[in-house]
């Protein structure tokens, strides 16, 4: 077990402590450990956002994140978005009636991105929205229904 | 209408935006063992000996397997029965398998894959549509075909070409390259397998899970009665996961000699080497045409560089010849093709399927011609059109056409024909038209094409329908059908889709059919289980069926649950079935089986572009598409169809290109592949016809694949009325279009592309009587 470690931070608000790989990744222990498959994996290189997670209420990528470098840190999934009960984030609802979800693989990497920039800019415009979510790829959408759901959010949240 | 062609929240878009939906790498039931592939580093190779000693010896390897121990050839198409889940004797790509492992983690799996010692004795590879044409130097790569790497050709004639191009005033000849490219899903394919009291269970992110359950049961050698193919929530198919592949048929085999669960995840390396992508096409064409923009003949040749494998590929030859005749009335047309082999990852079908390549050439052709006669390109168009409820030269059969409808609307919302002339800057117009589901099915049967099952039970209604949902929406679309005919919301069906073992066929999620044929089988279906509840309805209120309105839940003055009950306490169990069977449409000729359809949908692009001239950089400022939609079941879903085809077009037009060089893929990761960003995205502008087709369910057409196909033709239109340079090759990068000024700047042609068209030995044609009575004069 000596390359086992304890990787030990907050998901989604409850603290966990879990033993794994040293050099799993975020990725894995959220999907494999503690069994949040909502985050998903397009690559596992850094490359198409896919298994982007706020850290501390930013956008990272959980593949290429070890857990020495999460440690005491607050980690916020897709399955951690919405709040309590059956309440949708107003970003899903905007996803949801807008069409931005298609197959839905990259729309918690999109969701998740999209909660973040509109903590840090509450009304952005259609270029700083392409901007932020420019790390994400998505093949279904053309990325148009997913900004105008995130302006659709944006001005609900504003209201 | 109620619920048809209302912008109702698709029925599976909650799950998704909450992280819920379980795809098929999210599946994982208790002692599931991990399969990693080995596959070959080699272009083309026979393989002299293997040594699994080492691997088997690793510590939590439970099974090795080779192709001995698969034996069984298998193909998506009949004809191209050619692939070995694992080969044994010759690799004929970098990337194809030729062992499996199963170990307790997938770590183990890829530690005992790496032991496995492969002998090779390396051969000379086939790289290029050219080489395969040619004398190999090695033996060929398949023993069938031929000559030399050729898979399979095609040489068809309809109507007098001869008399045709006598007629001409003018006559014009160009050749076009359209490179290929992959469908760079978002979800890896994965698969996972259990085999329990002597059945197997196969969870899968296909497209295509009917078929996938064929060719299990001829691999494994089980009755299909014995196995169950399940389609699971899907990460984009896009036809990139229509075939069975090697890593299904590797954890159904490992999960049978294990007796343990099994599951493969493939790379996203492995992704690019599972491919299946386009088909990079060379194409030559010759139309002759009257002065006033009348086509009197067209003559299209076309040459495909398949990659190593059949795959879908004698259908994609015949569609690189099938539709050009579905947008314009050409009186005499003839279609030679031919299909190679070459060391290369097997192409396939990709969104729009063998006809994004032709539709490109044919458009830029007709653009040329216009220029060379002094015309306006749309006028020429226009001139053409094929008109509503007419048979082309190739027997297909017209109904619903919305072609003139869209033009004058793109044109209108463009502003297209007043638009700003000024050095590069551009716009381009296209059109182009797709099938609404195969008029035939991949192997000879004349069993339905879709079935669909619907259970009232206690007051709730179960939909079982065979249809693959690869986020197009096509459960929404069952769902909304069902509840339009029984007055619900389509969130009150609870639906059974894509599951071989409980829902009754449908033949998958490829060729735009779904929202046809499996919406055409729920409506007989529900329309049913209609009848049924508003007869126990209509006795009970004390009137007759015919005067109970369904609709807001209610079967007249009942509530749906209490109309359902009533009716189950006089029937009993209540099911009704419905199903879809397309018309016998084909030609009476070999090789009419490509091109039918009950319907086609027509589109028209136009896009709006700056291309820097001293960089060649292009920026898209916008895109207007029109399409012929039929009617729209849900214009959410409709619209996010329309964008997702007109990105992916971009795509194909800009920068996506699936490279080899010697054979080696140039670029197997989503950083290398280029492919557009949110960034990169130009406003999409979307126009919806409705022209309400006599046979689709309430008059839909397709919307999947058809956008995707004016879009590529467009931006190259575009770059012309920018640069007043040809760019007859996709994608079209800066450096083509630098090539492309300085060879005006020098007096020489101002086009980048490719410069002939190699000799052929194409069969005798076929010669084929035509149905074809001209709609317009010549």
């Amino acid at each position: 077990m000596s390359d086992s470690v304890i990787a030990s931070f907050d998901v989604n608000g409850r603290s966990r402590e879990v033993l794994v790989k040293s050099y799993h990744t975020l990725l894995e222990i959220l999907r494999e450990d503690l069994g949040l498959t909502g985050t998903k994996h397009g690559c596992e290189l850094g490359e198409c956002g896919a298994c982007t997670v706020l850290v501390d209420g930013l956008p990272q990528l959980s593949c290429l994140l070890l857990p020495h470098q999460v440690e005491g840190k607050e980690i916020t999934t897709i399955e951690g978005l919405a709040g309590s009960g059956d309440e949708l984030h107003p970003l899903q609802e905007a996803f949801v009636e807008t069409g931005a979800v298609q197959c839905g693989y990259c729309t918690p990497s999109m969701l998740l991105t999209a909660k973040a920039l509109l903590e840090e800019n509450p009304s952005p415009g259609r270029q700083e929205i392409a901007e932020a979510l420019s790390g994400n790829l998505c093949r279904c959408t053309g990325y148009e229904a997913i900004t105008r759901a995130v302006e659709l959010a944006a001005t609900r949240m504003e209201a | 209408m109620r619920v048809v062609g209302k912008p109702l929240a698709k029925v599976d878009a909650r799950a998704k935006v909450t992280g819920s939906t379980l795809y098929a790498d999210d599946l994982i039931f208790p002692g599931t063992l991990f399969c990693k592939l080995l596959r070959s580093p080699h272009p083309y190779a026979r393989i002299k000996h293997m040594d699994l000693n080492a691997a088997k010896a690793v510590e939590g390897v439970v099974a090795v397997i080779t192709g001995n121990d698969l034996p069984v050839k298998y193909g998506i198409l009949p004809i191209s029965q050619d692939e070995h889940a694992l080969e044994s004797e010759k690799v004929r790509y970098v990337g194809d398998p030729v062992a499996a492992v199963a170990a307790v983690d997938e770590e183990t799996a890829a530690l005992a894959a790496e032991k496995i010692r492969v002998e090779y004795e390396v051969l000379d590879p086939v790289t290029s549509i050219e080489e395969a044409l040619s004398e190999p130097v090695d033996e060929p790569i398949h023993d069938y075909g031929g000559p030399s790497n050729i898979h399979k050709m095609a040489a068809l004639s309809f109507g007098n070409l001869e008399a045709g191009f006598a007629e001409a005033d003018h006559i014009r000849e160009d050749v076009f390259f359209y490179g290929g490219n992959t469908h760079l899903p978002m979800e890896e394919h994965s698969a996972i397998a259990t085999y329990v009291d002597g059945k197997l269970t196969l969870w899968s992110s296909t497209q295509t899970p009917h078929y996938v359950h064929r060719a299990v049961s001829k691999v494994m050698g089980l009755p299909m009665s014995a196995i169950r193919v399940v389609a699971t929530p899907h990460g984009g198919g896009f036809g990139g996961k229509t075939d069975p592949f090697s890593h299904e048929m590797a954890v159904c085999k490992l999960a049978m000699v294990t007796g343990k669960p099994v599951k493969c995840t493939l790379t996203r390396e492995e992704v690019f080497y599972a491919h299946r992508g386009r088909h990079p096409v060379l194409m030559w064409v010759r139309t002759g045409m009257k002065r006033n923009g009348r086509i009197t003949a067209m003559h299209f040749k076309t040459a495909l560089d398949g990659g190593a494998y059949g795959s879908y590929g004698v259908a994609t030859l015949f569609y690189t010849g099938a539709l050009q005749t579905t947008t314009y009335d050409i009186p005499a047309y003839r279609f030679e093709g031919a299909r190679v082999f070459t060391n290369k990852a097997p192409c396939g079908p990709k969104r729009g399927h063998g006809t994004p390549q032709p539709r490109f050439a044919l458009e830029l052709h007709l653009d040329k011609m216009a220029e060379d006669l002094g015309l306006d390109p749309v006028e020429v168009r226009r001139r053409n059109y094929v008109k509503p409820n007419t048979t082309t030269v190739n027997w297909l059969r017209i109904t619903s056409c919305g072609l003139e409808e869209i033009t004058d609307r793109v044109l209108q919302a463009s502003s297209y024909v007043n638009r700003q002339r000024a050095v590069g800057h551009g716009m381009g117009f296209a059109v182009s038209s797709y099938l609404c589901g195969a008029g035939l099915p991949i192997y000879w049967n004349s069993l339905p094409h879709s079935e669909c099952l619907i259970k009232l039970d206690r007051g709730g209604v179960t939909v079982y329908c065979g249809a693959t949902d690869i986020g197009q929406g096509s459960d929404t679309v069952i769902a909304t059908v069902v509840a339009e005919e029984l007055g619900l919301w389509p969130s009150d069906i609870r639906l059974v889709t894509g599951d071989t073992g409980f829902a009754p066929v449908d033949l998958g999620s490829y060729s735009s059919r779904v929202t046809f044929m499996a919406g055409n089988a729920a409506l007989d279906a529900a329309r049913k289980l209609r009848n049924l509840i508003a007869e126990v309805a209509a006795e009970s209120m004390g009137c007759s069926p015919g005067e109970i309105e369904v609709g807001d839940g209610k079967f007249g003055t009942l509530s749906f649950e209490e109309a359902a009950q009533l009716a189950q306490e006089r029937f009993g169990a209540i099911s009704t079935t419905g199903s879809y069977r397309p018309p016998d449409l084909a030609g009476p000729y070999k090789g009419s089986g490509v091109g039918p359809s009950p319907a086609y949908s027509y589109s028209a692009a136009v896009v709006d572009i700056d291309v820097d001239p001293e960089t060649g950089i292009i920026k898209v400022n916008k895109v207007w598409l029109a399409h012929d939609i039929g009617r729209s079941i849900n214009p959410v879903s409709v619209r996010g169809q329309v964008e997702g085809g007109v990105y992916m077009g971009l795509g194909e037009a800009l920068m996506e290109e699936q490279a080899y060089r010697k054979a080696l893929p140039k670029q197997p990761s989503m950083l290398d592949y280029k492919s557009l960003t949110s960034i990169d995205m130009p406003e999409v502008e979307t126009i919806l016809v409705e022209t309400n087709d006599p046979e689709g369910p309430y008059g839909a057409k397709e919307v999947g694949q058809g956008p995707l196909l004016p879009v590529v033709p467009a931006v190259v239109s575009a770059v012309h009325d920018a640069l007043g340079v040809w760019i007859d090759q996709v994608p079209v990068t800066p450096d083509k279009i630098m090539k492309a000024l300085d060879a005006k700047t020098k007096g020489q042609a101002p086009r980048f592309g490719p410069k002939s068209f190699p000799d052929i030995a194409y069969p005798q044609y076929v010669k084929v009587d035509t149905p074809h009575v001209a709609t317009q004069a010549i």
